[in-house]
């Protein structure tokens, strides 16, 4: 660089500018390196296709929106305790039905005068763990009929996608109903109850994948070199499902939440005084017209979080399936 | 309300032109399969109830005779209610009963089941068909011209609709619309199907209050059961407009892209006969199935839309049970609504079927 | 508007370039700076591997590009009239009236649920607004009588997934050619026919295009094809022309990869020891120099 001799800047911005430019070319190469053309270790193609999808996925504002909604979902549940302001289930009367805004109480209080915003708070951990328990159940379940339908074929196919076309036939809500009213209310029967109808959708998906890959080149490859039944399974067909499985149940997760929160609504979710979302709707219902913010306030709660997973979906089914349309 | 996109039939595989003896065998194949496969499913409905209803924690048989009777009225009561037989005789048993129209008395009304159901069915009818004619008059032609003007403002408004359509609880959004359009505006009647001034004023013909009173020519009536349905036909319409425009201008784009709509194009056809005729035409027999499964789906969401509305149909009556643990009630009303939505969920299957000219 | 005298040309294209916005936002050149002419009842043949853009060119002209295609040139004239100043209607009014465009396979270019007498009715409906439903109908058979299909009547009452693929790109030159269009364009029109029924449909098109007079632009990967079926040849790589000359000098091409495109279809009588290998030069893919942006 060539400056006039007459002003000579001081010695620091020289060493300032010259670590912006070593950032600068740190962050390209490491920036090339991921996004090289030919990868010379399994890592190296591993991070790259991660960097790839992350920009694709951070490019669409909407999927960030979902994401950070959720991260702001799994911040409360986790911090719970430490964050919410006041005790969920501390009744206080004298603050009965107070609006949102008031100075100690941001979204106000309910008829029994507990704060709202601390109820929400809490009520995250179970809209959460209970959509949470619901996918961990179910996507493995689903993924292991779907997978052994498609891969064995024959008569376990008939019979597997037989049982599987009947229960995707069944009313989903109606029936967790009915499930949950047999099993009594609580969070673990409304996780099974859900947990019954949900898996169906995932032994199809991974079916019809696995039906993709099942005579390809590569299977019968691993097959000539010994490979067993299991391993191929496990380790070649199952993986190869993941990521659509993956778009699957996060959209999914959206339907789940709505359905937790209607089980909730009912009184078959998590009971009294727990905080759950549907549950504080149903309980704002009474005192709907002079405090309206006891019922809607929940209510945008499991809007935000629903539209969360669906844009979330959105975006994750824009990486890993381009070819899905828009 | 999350809807579930329909599984796709297969389409079979293209068959040579054969005579029409050949063609009719495999209409009636075909149709006795659907048969089969309807009356498995319906059967493996009957199961999960049969299951659900062993499942409950109370004892059947102390309800019958309460916890203080001896052991010999108790096997007596339990060899009545035929449960000291085996499990599957018993599931027979049932079987039976609910074919032959027997799904037990209602625990609340002490009437039977069914007859409980012929009555409020009606109203849930009702009350999906406006639903759906919302979704189909509004729904599907958003989709199309948001196919039509892809990405341009339209579609992102037509996207937007969906996209909520999928994460509003629906109870909720009830909730909202009478806190909104009734306690504030005045706009619609409240909860109820009708004001008790004009219950019963017109005589039950078709079980629709609105076609009744019209037939009747009672208008009073009917502006008052129109202003009480108004609102919750427009909370679930709202959930088909969000289904029926995703679907069709998910079915559009594929359709615009084809290449037979170049060729229109290409004849100087002008834009809007392409979409509304060729492109349109081409999935109006994909759309019909779709609506069908709509429909079932509103009869899915009315479960929980009813009770906030107190609209008096088959899922008011089902959440009633619940809450009561009337389990009779809550078997009979999910094998009625199980049974409706299976039937409508394979007649869609055969609908398409039917429709379809490539398959003819 | 003026009458054109006959050694105008019919289609005149100047430093087109067809743009493609990607969903990252990069642009995707697919068509870079092409210039042809066709005249009147001139037989044009553009030849090119998939991806050379000449499918783009052809539509470009027609006004069938899709939506979130670029396009721009220095000129785009059709009988002397600038088509990247007319408005969308009367650019789609042009089509049908005075060009046509064949498509690949009729099991897909044909509309699958309406029947062909339908289709061709409203090809028909639209060059004659106040023709009546029988003399549509009459206007149809007499077109499909005229590709030589046998049945006219029974054809134009199936649908199109009942027909073969030669009878099914005869209806489609009926479709297109009858009503005597100054310009066609034929998109790879027998890649998905076998040779003989190729031979046929070939032999209808001619016939067509001759008795109407009709320009032609035919498009394919077929270079012996286009050798014997064309008046002149235009070679396109990678958006651009490399190549453009009577189909008869063709032999004597000047351009590499014109002559290795010919020499990568050996001869039948006494073929060479090993098959030519085409390997590509990236000069091939720069832009003439003082080409227009």
């Amino acid at each position: 660089m060539h400056r006039p001799a007459a002003s000579v800047p001081p010695l620091h911005d020289d060493d300032r500018d010259d670590d912006d430019r070593a950032s600068t070319t740190r962050r390209r190469r490491c920036r090339d390196w991921l996004l090289t053309d030919s990868p010379t270790s399994r890592a190296q193609a591993v991070l790259g296709s991660a960097y790839r999808r992350w920009t694709r996925f951070a490019s669409n504002p909407l999927s960030m929106f979902g994401l950070g909604i959720l991260v702001l979902l799994v911040v409360a549940a986790a911090l719970g305790p430490l964050v919410a302001p006041h005790d969920p289930l501390q009744q206080v009367l004298p603050e009965r039905l107070m609006p949102p805004g008031s100075p100690s109480h941001w979204f106000g209080t309910d008829q029994l005068g507990r704060d709202i915003l601390s109820r929400l708070i809490y009520g995250s951990r179970l809209t959460l763990s209970i959509a949470i328990l619901v996918v961990v159940i179910v996507v493995p379940i689903g993924l292991l009929i779907g997978t052994v339908a498609g891969f064995f074929g024959g008569w376990t196919d008939v019979v597997l996608m037989r049982v599987t076309d009947i229960a995707l036939a069944f009313p989903k809500i109606v029936l967790a109903l009915a499930f949950a009213a047999a099993l009594g209310p609580g969070v673990i029967n409304a996780v099974v109850a859900i947990s019954i109808t949900a898996w169906p959708a995932y032994a199809r998906l991974a079916r019809a994948e696995t039906l993709r890959y099942v005579n390809a080149d590569f299977i019968h490859a691993a097959r000539l070199q010994g490979a067993s039944r299991p391993r191929l399974l496990l380790r070649y067909i199952v993986p190869l499902c993941a990521s659509s499985v993956v778009v699957r149940a996060t959209l999914d997760m959206a339907g789940i939440v709505l359905t937790v929160a209607g089980l909730g609504f009912l009184g078959l979710g998590a009971q009294p005084p727990s905080p759950e979302w549907g549950y504080m709707v149903a309980s704002g219902r009474n005192v709907l017209l002079d405090a309206w913010w006891v019922a809607t306030i929940p209510g945008i709660a499991i809007l935000l979080v629903s539209l969360a997973f669906n844009l979330l979906g959105d975006g994750l089914r824009d990486v890993f399936d381009p070819r899905h349309g828009d | 309300m999350n809807a579930d996109t329909p599984t796709t039939p297969e389409r079979p595989a293209p068959s040579p032109p054969s005579p029409r003896a050949a063609a009719a065998r495999r209409v009636a194949s075909g149709a006795l399969r659907w048969l089969f496969t309807l009356a498995l499913t319906l059967a493996g409905l009957l199961v999960v109830t049969f299951v659900i209803g062993r499942k409950v924690p109370i004892d059947p048989v102390l309800a019958v005779v309460g916890d203080r009777a001896s052991a010999s009225a108790y096997a007596a009561a339990r060899a009545q209610l035929g449960l000291d037989r085996p499990l599957a005789v018993q599931f027979l048993l049932y079987a039976r009963d609910v074919l032959h129209g027997n799904l037990g008395l209602s625990l609340l009304t002490s009437n039977p089941v069914l007859d409980d159901i012929r009555r409020v069915f009606p109203a849930t009818l009702e009350l999906a068909t406006l639903s759906t004619l919302i979704g189909v008059v509004v729904g599907v032609p958003l989709g199309v011209i948001a196919a039509a003007r892809h990405n341009r403002w339209i579609d992102h408004v037509a996207r937007f609709v969906g996209l909520i359509g999928s994460s509003v609880p629906v109870f909720w959004l009830g909730l909202m619309g009478l806190l909104l359009f009734y306690a504030r505006l005045h706009w619609v009647a409240g909860p109820g199907r009708i004001d008790p001034l004009y219950d019963g004023m017109v005589d039950t013909h078709t079980g629709s209050l609105l076609i009744d009173s019209l037939i009747a020519r009672e208008w009073d009536v009917f502006f008052n059961a129109l202003s009480h349905i108004a609102l919750p036909a427009a909370i679930l319409g709202y959930y088909s407009v969000a289904y029926l425009s995703r679907m069709t201008r998910s079915f559009m784009l594929d359709q615009l892209n084809q290449e037979y709509i170049t060729t229109a194009r290409a004849k100087g056809v002008p834009e809007r006969r392409v979409i509304w005729v060729h492109a349109f035409g081409n999935i109006a027999v994909p759309l019909v199935t779709v609506v069908a499964l709509s429909y079932s789906y509103l009869l899915e969401g009315s479960v929980l839309t009813e009770i906030v509305f107190a609209w008096p149909g088959i899922g008011s009556y089902l959440t009633g049970a619940l809450l009561n643990a009337d389990m009779n009630a809550v078997l009979g009303s999910t094998l009625v609504i199980g049974a409706t939505f299976i039937a409508l969920n394979l007649l869609t299957d055969a609908l398409y079927r039917v429709l379809d000219p490539r398959v003819r | 508007m003026t009458t054109t005298p006959n050694d105008a040309p019919l289609c005149e294209i100047d430093g087109l370039r067809v743009t493609f916005r990607g969903a990252d936002g990069r642009d995707t050149q697919a068509v870079r700076g092409l210039s042809l002419t066709l005249a009147h009842g001139e037989r044009l043949g553009i030849v090119g591997e998939s991806g050379s853009g000449k499918s783009l060119t052809a539509r470009a002209l027609l006004g069938l590009l899709p939506p979130n295609a670029h396009v721009s040139a220095n000129a785009l004239r059709f009988e002397g009239r600038d088509l990247l100043a007319m408005s969308a209607r009367e650019r789609r009014s042009l089509c049908g009236r005075q060009m046509g465009m064949i498509l690949q396979d009729p099991k897909y270019s044909l509309n699958p649920v309406m029947t062909v007498g339908q289709q061709m009715r409203e090809a028909f409906r639209l060059q004659n607004p106040r023709a009546g439903r029988r003399e549509l109908r009459e206007r149809v058979v007499e077109a499909l009588a005229d590709v030589q299909i046998r049945e006219p009547a029974r054809v134009a009452d199936a649908y199109p997934h009942e027909l073969s693929g030669g009878m099914g790109q005869r209806v489609m030159i009926a479709m297109m050619v009858s009503n005597g269009p100054r310009l066609l364009v034929a998109d790879e029109p027998t890649s998905a026919l076998d040779v003989l029924v190729s031979m046929q449909v070939l032999g209808v098109l001619d016939r067509m295009i001759a008795k109407h007079d009709t320009g032609l632009v035919f498009i394919s990967h077929d270079l012996p094809l286009v050798m014997s079926f064309c008046d002149r040849v235009v070679v396109m790589y990678a958006g651009r022309a490399v190549e453009t000359c009577a189909a008869r000098d063709l032999a004597h091409a000047q351009h590499p990869y014109t002559r290795a495109l010919l020499a990568a279809s050996p001869p039948l009588a006494d073929p060479p020891e090993l098959l030519p290998v085409l390997t590509r030069d990236p000069a091939w893919l720069d832009e003439p120099e003082g080409a227009p942006r």
